[in-house]
């Protein structure tokens, strides 16, 4: 099977979450990939030196600078005249574009797969990650989207792809970029953290957040994340959400700071190798996951854990 | 403005779903049914979206069995104009859902579509950017943030890092995220206006769309139990066992 890997990059450097759905692809077939965008021959390169990689689809247009789906999405459709399954990281950009390609060629996509089971079978979470469903797809080409932290990733280096240029299907005029906000963080990346300390409505402001888990934080190394209620209450930006509706994550310690434990929380973060949970409350439900626990008062427990530490 | 707006019935986001123990679903008998949060977002969205606009006609669409017309008559009752319910047999899925929605398109001519950005049941996110393909129509999903001027909408969409805003040319598809809006609370009045509201029953079959399934659902497990963790008397015994992990000094 020869597989159409979709290269998620910022213009300079391939994305982590790319190496995930490498490894995805490599157990169904063949791994090609799929580099669209400006300016973007040093990200081919990177994309080459991908172990394991054969042929580096690389089209280059100004159509293709912000990943625009309507632009992006014919390319990949063609490219699929000649590959049998589209393998896409389950991003945000991945996200809005893997559905779109799957439409245009007839195909029910398999979105966020947690593993490869045979040639046309898949396990994937549903209802919130509480029931896991194994499907078989009747189709006869694949588009899969891959949890990213369901895969290890592939090594960045030491392979041998050749890069080879296509041409591109141009601007399509339906949508055009305006703008990007990007959040200021220089913390690790909270899908790649190995550790998160996450923070909940029960900080009370975002000073409080600020004060109390920033600290903590960085005395562990650690990303920051956090429930959908501190991100509502405006506490911190969104793109710091944990859950069901916002990232997923899977590091190795996650430490839950004042955050119940309600079931779209627990979807994005379940998977965590350790999970610790402070909490005043006993009986919340953070604590039926959680596998070091300690209640009390956050307000008097943070501060000196962090000094401890 | 014409604005679409496709509901889906649920199990309601407050209920545990348990999965069956023969492992071919989730028990959907007796539990409480809901519409899907995100579309709730979507018809608010629209509802909005006509005021500022000064007028024209929100229509309300569901795909699934005959129960969905229930989510539909909680549509009307926030402010829906009409409905359009599409029984359909067996359960369909984001392709079947989006070519059938393609036809209805056809029929109603919107400007804007607005979907949730995925249903929480089978979580597959995957609607509304199939229906922007087969369209050829440009696509603002997970939307915080809609503005329709000039022939045009701008969407702020929530991408992972932050916020990109893109401009599409109308009609578009919009799918929304959490942040978008608070939906209303549909008023008893209301609700009781909306039994009076045309809601027109359809099939597959009427707009001949071929919507058997693509997908096989070999079996549903249970997601791996966490083993019982230990609860810690201080902080110094939290840090003793961060340090017994090595990720404390």
């Amino acid at each position: 099977m020869k597989t159409l890997v979709w290269v998620e990059h910022d213009g300079g450097a391939v994305k982590d979450a790319t190496l995930a759905a490498v490894t995805a692809a490599a157990k169904l077939g063949e791994v090609h990939l799929l580099v669209a965008g400006q300016g973007v021959d040093g990200v081919a390169q990177a994309a080459a030196s991908i172990a394991g990689v054969g042929k580096v689809h690389v089209a280059d247009d100004a159509a293709y600078a912000h990943a625009l789906a309507e632009n992006v999405a014919p390319l990949a459709a063609d490219l699929m005249g000649h590959h049998d399954a589209f393998v896409v990281p389950a991003t945000t950009t991945g996200r809005n574009i893997a559905p779109r390609v799957a439409a245009l060629i007839d195909v029910q996509q398999v979105s966020d797969i947690l593993s490869v089971e045979g040639p046309d079978t898949f396990t994937r979470p549903i209802y919130a990650g509480n029931a896991i469903a194994t499907v078989r797809t009747r189709d006869a080409k694949l588009v899969v989207t891959v949890r990213t932290t369901a895969f290890a990733k592939a090594d960045a280096q030491g392979g041998t792809g050749t890069v080879e240029a296509v041409s591109s299907t141009g601007d399509k005029s339906l949508s055009s970029h305006v703008s990007s906000e990007m959040a200021e963080n220089a913390r690790p990346e909270l899908t790649s953290a190995k550790i998160i300390v996450s923070g909940g409505r029960a900080l009370g402001s975002g000073e409080k957040f600020a004060e109390l888990i920033e600290p903590l934080a960085d005395k562990l190394g650690a990303g920051i994340g956090a429930s959908r209620a501190a991100v509502d209450a405006g506490y911190v930006p969104n793109d710091y959400q944990v859950g069901q509706t916002g990232k997923i994550v899977a590091p190795e310690v996650y430490v839950a700071v004042g955050i119940s434990g309600a079931i779209q929380h627990l979807a994005g973060m379940k998977d965590s190798k350790v999970i610790v949970a402070i909490n005043k409350d006993a009986d919340a439900p953070i604590f039926q996951v959680a596998d070091i626990g300690l209640v009390g008062d956050l307000f008097t427990l943070i501060p000196e854990l962090t000094s401890k530490l | 403005m014409k604005l679409l707006v496709p509901v889906k019935r649920v199990l309601d986001y407050n209920v545990k779903p348990r999965v069956k123990a023969d492992g071919s679903g989730v028990d959907l008998s007796n539990v409480k049914m809901s519409m899907n949060p995100f579309d709730e977002i979507a018809v608010e969205e629209a509802i909005r979206l006509r005021e500022k606009s000064g007028g024209g006609e929100i229509v309300v669409v569901s795909i699934g069995e005959a129960k969905a017309q229930e989510t539909l008559r909680t549509a009307l009752a926030m402010g829906a104009d009409r409905a359009i319910l599409v029984v359909a047999e067996q359960k369909v899925e984001p392709l079947g859902v989006a070519k059938l929605l393609q036809a209805i398109v056809a029929e109603e001519s919107p400007d804007l579509v607005i979907l949730g950005k995925q249903a929480i049941d089978d979580d597959m996110g995957q609607t509304g950017q199939m229906l922007a393909g087969l369209l050829g129509w440009g696509q603002g999903t997970f939307a915080s943030k809609v503005e329709v001027a000039d022939g045009k909408v701008a969407v702020t969409r929530e991408v992972d890092g932050g916020l990109e805003t893109v401009s599409l040319t109308l009609p578009a598809i919009v799918t929304t995220d959490l942040r978008l809006n608070e939906p209303r609370y549909a008023s008893l009045p209301n609700i009781m206006k909306a039994k009076a509201k045309p809601l027109a029953n359809k099939t597959p079959a009427d707009y001949g769309v071929d919507v058997a399934p693509r997908l096989e659902t070999l079996k549903v497990v249970e997601p791996g139990k966490r083993q019982a963790g230990v609860v810690v008397a201080n902080v110094d015994e939290l840090v003793m066992k961060l340090q017994a992990m090595g990720i404390a000094k």
